[in-house]
């Protein structure tokens, strides 16, 4: 493979990258004094380039996509699937004690029951192509997960332990007003407050 | 053998696929349906018992439709001409030649409603 079809084709290790500096300042010994000084300003300019990548990277939080963004939006996505089969459940069950009701019914109302209840049989497929579509969203987001967690891995830059990560949670959280800190949308099951404790908690501003 | 008497094999990952097919074909007068959750299921379901119809989905782990197909369509028992109708949301055209080619005896793509079902089930079984 030649050198550039390598360069094109693999994600730089710190090894390889070590490897061409070292292949450059080898070719600048071999050459004229004029042609070291463009050579030695290229290796500057190179560095600036690698020392802001590096800055930008860190000021974005990059490591927060793979460490706190993804895992909470497959999460959520996980949670749609698993609302939307329940929601379908629910459906289900009233079709079908509808059907089993169905022999007490006029001949006619029965049939044109039945039909209905195919048509909504037939409309909670929805949860099957959905669930597909949002397993291939997942898919997708796992792998933009690796490549993130490549190119930290390449630039140095570790991926926030959950410390860190809480404390930059708590960061954001601070910045935001009231009325944005509000604003959360539905939980995840096992994070949401159950009406019964929502109950208990306005009962006790009554006491 | 009527289709009231007839064992049907549905195979699907996701439960309300199978709820909605198992109730379309009680509609229709299938009695005895079994279900499984991929092709592996399938398979072991199918040594113990004689099925007259296989449905079956596309996308599963971890054996999927087309290999459950090609399965049934290379062993030499009961059920290597059982008819087979592949039900997923897999719409390319290479799919459908695919399916084709390992045997399938009808291709219905989701979301489907009743008559479709009915009609590929006529088609591959001989019924209604």
């Amino acid at each position: 493979m030649s050198e550039n079809a390598h360069l094109k084709s693999a994600a730089y290790g710190r090894d390889q990258v070590v490897s061409i500096i070292n292949s450059v300042i080898d070719k600048v010994h071999k050459t004229d004094f004029a042609a070291k000084d463009v050579l030695f300003q290229e290796l500057h300019d190179l560095k600036m380039i690698i020392d802001d990548s590096r800055k930008q990277l860190g000021s974005a939080r990059a490591g927060d996509i793979n460490g706190v963004h993804i895992p909470a939006a497959t999460d959520e996505l996980d949670a749609i699937v698993g609302a939307t089969e329940e929601a379908t459940g629910a459906i289900m069950d009233a079709c079908e004690v509808i059907q089993e009701h169905m022999g007490k019914m006029d001949s006619a109302v029965a049939a044109l029951v039945e039909a209905e209840v195919t048509k909504i049989f037939e409309a909670c497929s929805f949860q099957d192509i959905t669930g597909q579509r949002v397993s291939n969203v997942v898919g997708t987001l796992k792998t933009i997960d690796e490549k993130v967690g490549k190119i930290l891995h390449i630039l140095d830059e570790s991926v926030p332990d959950k410390e860190d990560q809480q404390k930059h949670i708590a960061a954001e959280e601070a910045e935001k007003t009231e009325a944005e800190r509000l604003l959360n949308g539905p939980q995840l099951p096992g994070n949401a407050i159950s009406q019964e404790d929502i109950d208990k908690l306005l009962s006790a501003f009554d006491d | 053998m009527s289709i009231t008497n007839m064992n049907v094999l549905i195979v699907d990952d996701y439960k309300t696929m199978l709820r909605i097919i198992r109730n379309l074909l009680k509609q229709l007068g299938f009695n005895n349906v079994d279900e499984a959750l991929d092709g592996t299921q399938a398979l072991e379901l199918m040594k113990h018992k004689h099925y007259g119809l296989v449905i079956s989905d596309w996308n599963m782990e971890p054996m999927t439709g087309i290999d459950l197909l090609q399965a049934v369509r290379a062993n030499d028992d009961k059920h290597k001409d059982v008819p087979f109708i592949m039900v997923t949301a897999e719409s390319k055209t290479e799919n459908v030649i695919a399916a084709k080619q390992a045997g399938a005896s009808n291709y219905i793509v989701k979301p489907f409603n009743a008559d479709t079902l009915k009609q590929k089930i006529s088609s591959a079984i001989g019924a209604f």
